[in-house]
C-alpha cells in the first residue's frame, strides 16, 4: 500500500482530526483554514463529493506528500499527487494555495524550520513547473512544530515528513 | 543599593526608590578558595544560621531569605549546605564574634552570617558577612542590600552571587532570569507562549498568549529586550519585545520570505538571523533600529542558527553545506567561514559562551541528542549530557553552566529546561511549572 492510500483511508477513517491538522491551528494568512478546521467536509471547506471543493482537494486528490528522512526530493508517489494537485488548481482558480512544509522531530528546531521550508519549495517549484501560477502560491516551513502523528518512532516520523498543501481563497488570477 | 562597611557599624547607606540596584564589589578573596575550572567532585561545606531578624521583619522573612541563599549555593554543586539541624551554635546577633570552633565542629567551611529589617516604609535592609571558618577570617568585606520585602528574592540571589564569587573567584549568575517558550496540550496540538522567570523558576509571568506559534526567545545582552521568532502573520517572522512595558514589533521582511532564529550582537543593535528564500536559508544581520540587513552568506545549503562571539567580531553557526550539519566561523562581516566540529554525527546550534572561551552546541548522533561544548577552533569538544532529545543550549552569563531543552520520547512526550554544569556534572531539572522549551538566560540583573 502506498502512503498515499493510507493517508486517504487515514482520513476517511478515524483520524479525521490529525488529517485536518494543518487547519487547525487557523493562524494561516489565508482566509479559509478557520472554517475548515471547524468541520470536515462542511461550510466553506465544501463536499467531499463535489470535485471543486477544497475538501474533495484534500481528500480525493490528496493534499500532502511524504519525504524520505532529510532530504526534501519529491518522491514518484509525491510526484504523481502533485500532478493531480496542479490539475485541480488549474481547474480551480478562483482558489490559491499555501504549501506547508513539516519535518519529523528528529533535528533541532533551526534547522528543521529550514528543511521544511525546501520540502514546500519543492513541491511549490514542481506545482509551478505544472502550469500553476507563481502568484496563487506561497510557502510556509512549521519545522517540528506541527506533527500529525505523535509516536517517536519511523511509522509516525514518515507521516509527518509532509509538504501539505492547504487551499485558500483567493482573489482570482 | 549597597554599601561596603567598615565593621561594626555601616556608614553608606543610601535610599532607593524601586526594586534593588548593586554597586559591582571587587571581591577580596581570603584563604578560602574554591577553584572550579577543574571541575568540583567534592562540594564545599557551608552553612547559612538564619539572618537575624530586626525588630521591623517578620521571621518568616529572614528564613526565607537564607534558605533561599543555601538554596542558591547547594544548587550549583559545588556547594553542600550543612542543615541548621546539624548547628551547634545559634547566631543571635550580627555583631557579636562568630563562635569557629562550633562551625569547625560541624565542618562547616564558610559561612554566611546576616541581619534583616524592615523600616517604617517597607523597606528592607539585608546585611550579610562571609566567613572562612578555618581562618576565623572574614571574606571580603560586609556589605547590604536594600530593597522592597516583595523583592527579597532578588536580594537573597545578590548574597548568593556575592558568596559564590567570594569563594570560586568568577562571577555568579544566581540574580538573572530566563525566558523561553511555555508549553502547554498534547504533542500534535501544542499551544506556546512566551513566558519569563528567575533562573530557579521563581517569578513566572508570560510575555505572549498562545494565538499563534512562537519560537526561540534570545535576550538583548542588558536583558531589556528579546528577540523571538513568531508566526503572528501566519509566516514565521522575528519580533522584538520590550520586557518592561512587554510591547512588540516585527521586523522589516521581504514578503515570500521566512526570518527566524535571531540573536542581537554583544552591541545590542545589530540583529544576526537566517532568511530563506526559495527553499534557501542563509545569514543575515539587520541593525534593530534602521532596519537596513546585509547578507553574509550566499550558498545553496542551509545556514542557520547563527551566534556572535563575545567581542562581536565572529559569528559562529550551522551549515549542511558538506552534506551533514557541522559548525562554523566567519568573521562578523561575513566571508569565507572556517569549519571547525570534526566529529561524527550533526552538530547544531552554536552558542558562543559569554567569556569567549567556549561553543555550547546540541549533537545529533546515532539517533541520540547531546549538549556540548568545545574550544572555539574546534578542539576539546566534550559533550555534557545524553537523551532522546536535548538541544537548544543557553550560557548562564558567568559560562559555568548551561540550560538546555529536554524533550521526552514518545505521543506524550514533553519537553522541559535542564541545566548542567560545563564539566557535565549537576544535571538538574529546573522548574518552570509544566511544559518549558527554547531557554534564554538573561545576563547578571
Amino acid at each position: 500500500m502506498t502512503f498515499l492510500k493510507t493517508v486517504t483511508l487515514l482520513c476517511a477513517g478515524l483520524a479525521l482530526a490529525a488529517c485536518t491538522s494543518p487547519d487547525r491551528f487557523g493562524d494561516d494568512a489565508a482566509g479559509l483554514n478557520g472554517g475548515m478546521g471547524a468541520g470536515m467536509g462542511a461550510g466553506m471547506n465544501g463536499s467531499a463529493s463535489d470535485p471543486r471543493s477544497p475538501a474533495y482537494f484534500q481528500q480525493t486528490v490528496g493534499d500532502r506528500v511524504l519525504f524520505v528522512i532529510d532530504t526534501y526530493n519529491l518522491t514518484p508517489e509525491g510526484q504523481r499527487t502533485l500532478d493531480g494537485q496542479a490539475q485541480w488548481l488549474t481547474t480551480n482558480r478562483d482558489y490559491n494555495a499555501v504549501i506547508e512544509g513539516h519535518a519529523d522531530e528528529q533535528g533541532t528546531r533551526e534547522y528543521n524550520l529550514a528543511l521544511g521550508a525546501r520540502r514546500a519549495n519543492s513541491v511549490q517549484e514542481y506545482l509551478i513547473g505544472q502550469g500553476v501560477p507563481a502568484s496563487r502560491l506561497r510557502t510556509v516551513s512549521y519545522g517540528k512544530e506541527r506533527p500529525i502523528e505523535i509516536c517517536s518512532n519511523e511509522a509516525c516520523y514518515s507521516q509527518n515528513r509532509r509538504a501539505v498543501t492547504v487551499i485558500s481563497v483567493g482573489a482570482s488570477s | 543599593m549597597m554599601a561596603r562597611f567598615l565593621a561594626p557599624r555601616f556608614l553608606a547607606l543610601l535610599a532607593l526608590c524601586t526594586g534593588v540596584l548593586a554597586i559591582p564589589a571587587t571581591a577580596q578573596n581570603g584563604p578560602l578558595r574554591l577553584e572550579i575550572t577543574e571541575g568540583v567532585i567534592e562540594p564545599l561545606p557551608f552553612a547559612v544560621p538564619t539572618f537575624v531578624p530586626g525588630s521591623g521583619t517578620s521571621g518568616q522573612v529572614a528564613q526565607d531569605i537564607s534558605n533561599l541563599i543555601a538554596a542558591d549555593l547547594s544548587g550549583t554543586g559545588l556547594f553542600r549546605e550543612i542543615p541548621a539541624s546539624a548547628h551547634i551554635s545559634r547566631v543571635t546577633s550580627f555583631s557579636s564574634p562568630v563562635q569557629f570552633a562550633d562551625w569547625k565542629a560541624v565542618n562547616a567551611q564558610a559561612l554566611v552570617t546576616g541581619a534583616v529589617d524592615t523600616d517604617a516604609s517597607g523597606r528592607l535592609t539585608v546585611q550579610f558577612r562571609v566567613w572562612d571558618v578555618y581562618s576565623g577570617q572574614e571574606l571580603g568585606n560586609g556589605q547590604q542590600f536594600v530593597g522592597t520585602e516583595a523583592g527579597w528574592r532578588r536580594i537573597a540571589h545578590k548574597i548568593a552571587d556575592q558568596v559564590y564569587s567570594r569563594i570560586t573567584g568568577e562571577g555568579g549568575y544566581f540574580d538573572s532570569r530566563v525566558v523561553y517558550v511555555s508549553e502547554t496540550g498534547p504533542k500534535d496540538q501544542r499551544a506556546k507562549r512566551l513566558a519569563i522567570m528567575d533562573y530557579d523558576g521563581a517569578n513566572v509571568s508570560y510575555l505572549t498568549d498562545s494565538a499563534s506559534l512562537v519560537l526561540a526567545p534570545r535576550f538583548s545582552p542588558t536583558g531589556d529586550r528579546i528577540l523571538y521568532t513568531s508566526y503572528e502573520s501566519g509566516f514565521p517572522r522575528i519580533y522584538v519585545l520590550d520586557v518592561a512595558s512587554v510591547t512588540r514589533r516585527s521586523l522589516p521582511a521581504q514578503d515570500g520570505t521566512m526570518s527566524f532564529a535571531p540573536r542581537f550582537a554583544p552591541n545590542g543593535q545589530t540583529v544576526v538571523y537566517s532568511v530563506e528564500s526559495g527553499g534557501n536559508t542563509d545569514i543575515y544581520t539587520m541593525d534593530i533600529n534602521s532596519g537596513a540587513s546585509q547578507r553574509l552568506t550566499s550558498a545553496p545549503s542551509i545556514e542557520t542558527a547563527p551566534s556572535f562571539s563575545p567581542d562581536g567580531r565572529q559569528i559562529v553557526f550551522e551549515s549542511d553545506r558538506t552534506g551533514r550539519n557541522q559548525l562554523y566561523v566567519m568573521s562578523a562581516g561575513g566571508g569565507e567561514a572556517q569549519r571547525i566540529s570534526s566529529g561524527e554525527g550533526n552538530y547544531g546550534t552554536p552558542v558562543w559562551s559569554p567569556r569567549g572561551d567556549l561553543i555550547a552546541f546540541t549533537k545529533q548522533s546515532k539517533s541520540r541528542f547531546h549538549i556540548g561544548v568545545m574550544r572555539t577552533d574546534g578542539s576539546e569538544e566534550r559533550l555534557l549530557t545524553a537523551s532522546f532529545l536535548d538541544e537548544g543550549p543557553t550560557w548562564a552569563p558567568n559560562g559555568r553552566v548551561i540550560m538546555f531543552t529536554r524533550e521526552t520520547q514518545g505521543a506524550t512526550g514533553q519537553a522541559g529546561l535542564y541545566s548542567v554544569d560545563i564539566t557535565g556534572r549537576n544535571l538538574r531539572a529546573v522548574t518552570s511549572g509544566g511544559g518549558a522549551s527554547d531557554p534564554s538566560w538573561s545576563p547578571l540583573q
